[in-house]
């Protein structure tokens, strides 16, 4: 079988790098109106040459999203459910380094954040943890999945990698996403940003989305942490991957996110400053390529941003995000993974979408099974 | 009037829900487009509360609703949501959608069938969405449906009728309503549909994105009324040059 990882390892970052940068004004011109697009296409519409162009991306961007999607925003919230973590991570908030409080939800204490969310009128929930095997093991994700079934349409996680038969039991207790995101495909500079722990291991992750494809997940999420290394190089690993596995796992839908480093407790500054024109090129940029791929955006960017995001090409979103556990209700003052920058309530990021001619969407899945 | 399970409808245009810039605009449209047969996914419903947003907005005694299994990818899957779909909507009205690829949303023609053969033998009505595929048409129809809706190019596309060397042979043999569901990007697409003989056709995302959505349905509803009536007055054959005297067999008309 053809796994991502053979293929990855034909590409050099140099190489790409340098093949993005060499791309034209033409370039882009054809990436904007042939019917097909490809890869270099990609590369061009994320090159330095595509930001004069970059209205008529958001154009482009906006009908293809409008046409697939209709005018809708999914809406989901973060559940953090611990903070415990043994591997150091130099970007993190949770890093086993960091000298602050740990906890781990208890059933009882879930299920207090659980009515609070759906106080909010949260449908699709994302449950977060760290990676700590003994004590937030699939054992441990196995019973939050039961137990918070009940009250809601569509279970995401992102947690730490997992084997293909952990993929396969969660999922036939009600997981239809899972989030695992590469951080950066920069193989060397991987290394340095997690020094220690399971999650050192840059084989074991690029491997993720293969296991996850075999194991027959319903939605995955991929993407890298900006700010971390070359944005553009990045991108373009992230996009072959996620072509890869459409032609791999073609029954599987993908998502993808674009979070960008932010400021936390005693934390890294980033490498490279990704600006918010940059962040729209690539958001249009990723439509352009995959009209199908939805786009998700948290509350780690500001307000007005935001707010002009949705007509460009998102289509889910988060709002009234805590990234603590126990930060709904249980203990609202523990310490944060990374700030948010967007704080409204659900309620008013609601009205801001249908205010923009967009309807939130609460619930849009169902288990198919008993 | 058609006909289908023994239900009548004036109006031939079906439309879908989604795609709305809100729920208030959708029942507008769908009021303007007098279209009495609605599609409504089962995964936007709310199955457990009192009132649901959708729904109440599909209230109106114009609209029947057709429940849909968007998002299931195999034939059990299918009929799970089918009963849920009864139970939830108070209706065995079931448009059968199995489309295991999420990049194209194209239908799978196997679990479509077995899906199919087991919905109707459990009493559902029966509409599925399938390929514009003359042979599974006939084997669906063998199986009980009670209509087949075979698409015009891939769902939300709008490219309009790719498929219509096949809809005419459909249309031709079946003994079903056919109804075109999926990519008629316009009302001269639905009138052409129409005009083919298609016995109506399933409209949402030409209406639901547009800059107007009430007024395109309103230009459906004209479209597809057009549509039947060019149908059913017989369309002047199309020739590929002007027929202006009779070259050939003038002589004729001497001896007479």
């Amino acid at each position: 079988m053809n796994f991502f990882q053979n293929i990855f390892q034909q590409y050099s970052w140099a190489e790409v790098q340098q093949s993005i940068l060499s791309k034209t004004a033409d370039d882009v011109r054809l990436a904007l109106h042939t019917s097909r697009r490809n890869l270099e296409d990609f590369k061009a519409l994320i090159s330095p040459a595509a930001m004069p162009f970059l209205e008529e991306m958001a154009q482009v961007s906006q009908q293809l999203t409008q046409k697939r999607f209709g005018k809708t925003i999914q809406m989901y919230v973060p559940l953090y459910l611990s903070n415990e973590c043994q591997n150091i991570c130099t970007y993190c908030g949770f890093s086993f380094d960091n000298k602050i409080k740990r906890k781990t939800l208890t059933d009882k204490e879930i299920l207090a954040e659980v009515a609070m969310l759906k106080s909010m009128n949260y449908d699709h929930v994302l449950l977060v943890t760290g990676e700590a095997n003994q004590t937030v093991g699939v054992p441990y994700l196995k019973n939050v999945i039961k137990l918070i079934r009940p009250f809601f349409s569509h279970i995401s996680m992102e947690v730490q990698p997992l084997d293909e038969t952990d993929y396969t039991e969660l999922i036939a207790e009600g997981l239809n996403t899972v989030l695992v995101y590469q951080e950066t495909y920069h193989q060397e500079d991987y290394k340095l940003h997690h020094p220690k722990g399971k999650k050192s291991n840059f084989e074991y992750r690029i491997q993720t989305p293969d296991r996850l494809g075999k194991a027959g997940i319903y939605k995955m999420g991929l993407g890298v942490l900006i700010g971390l290394e070359d944005w553009r190089t990045d991108s373009f690993f992230t996009a072959l991957h996620l072509d890869y596995l459409e032609k791999q796992y073609w029954q599987t839908k993908y998502s993808i996110s674009f979070p960008r480093l932010r400021p936390f407790s005693g934390g890294l500054e980033p490498k490279v400053v990704m600006s918010d024109a940059e962040l729209v090129q690539l958001i249009c940029a990723y439509r352009i390529f995959k009209e199908e791929v939805e786009l998700s955006i948290s509350t780690r960017e500001n307000e007005i941003f935001r707010n002009n995001i949705i007509k460009l090409g998102i289509t889910a979103m988060s709002a009234g995000s805590k990234t603590n556990p126990g930060g709904y209700v249980v203990e609202p003052a523990s310490l944060e993974q990374f700030e948010i920058s967007d704080e409204r309530s659900p309620e008013v990021i609601a009205k801001m979408i249908q205010e923009q001619g967009y309807e939130p969407v609460w619930k849009d899945w169902i288990i198919f099974s008993e | 009037m058609l006909s289908i399970a023994n239900k009548e409808f004036s109006s031939r245009l079906f439309t879908g829900t989604g795609k709305f810039s809100s729920l208030t605009l959708m029942e507008e449209s769908l009021l303007a487009s007098g279209s009495e047969l609605v599609t409504v996914a089962l995964k936007r419903v709310h199955l457990h509360q009192q009132s649901d947003d959708i729904l109440s907005h599909l209230s109106n005694p114009q609209f029947n609703l057709l429940p849909n299994t968007s998002g299931v990818r195999n034939a059990k899957e299918a009929v799970f949501a089918a009963q849920l779909a009864r139970e939830a909507l108070e209706t065995n009205w079931l448009k059968l959608e199995i489309h295991p690829d999420p990049k194209y949303l194209l239908p799978d023609a196997i679990e479509t069938l077995k899906a199919a053969d087991e919905l109707v033998k459990l009493g559902f009505v029966v509409l599925p969405y399938i390929h514009a595929d003359p042979v599974l048409c006939k084997r669906l129809e063998e199986v009980g449906v009670a209509a087949v809706m075979p698409l015009g190019s891939p769902i939300g596309t709008n490219k309009g009728l790719k498929t219509i060397d096949f809809l005419e042979i459909i249309i031709e043999q079946s003994n079903v309503p056919v109804v075109v569901d999926a990519g008629i990007g316009s009302p001269s697409d639905a009138a052409k549909a129409m005009e083919l003989g298609a016995d109506a056709v399933l409209v949402n995302t030409a209406i639901a994105v547009s800059e107007n959505p009430v007024q395109m349905a309103k230009a459906f509803k004209m479209a597809v009324e057009a549509g039947r009536m060019a149908y059913e007055a017989r369309l002047a054959p199309k020739t590929n040059y002007a027929i202006a005297s009779s070259p050939l067999t003038g002589f004729l008309s001497i001896v007479n």
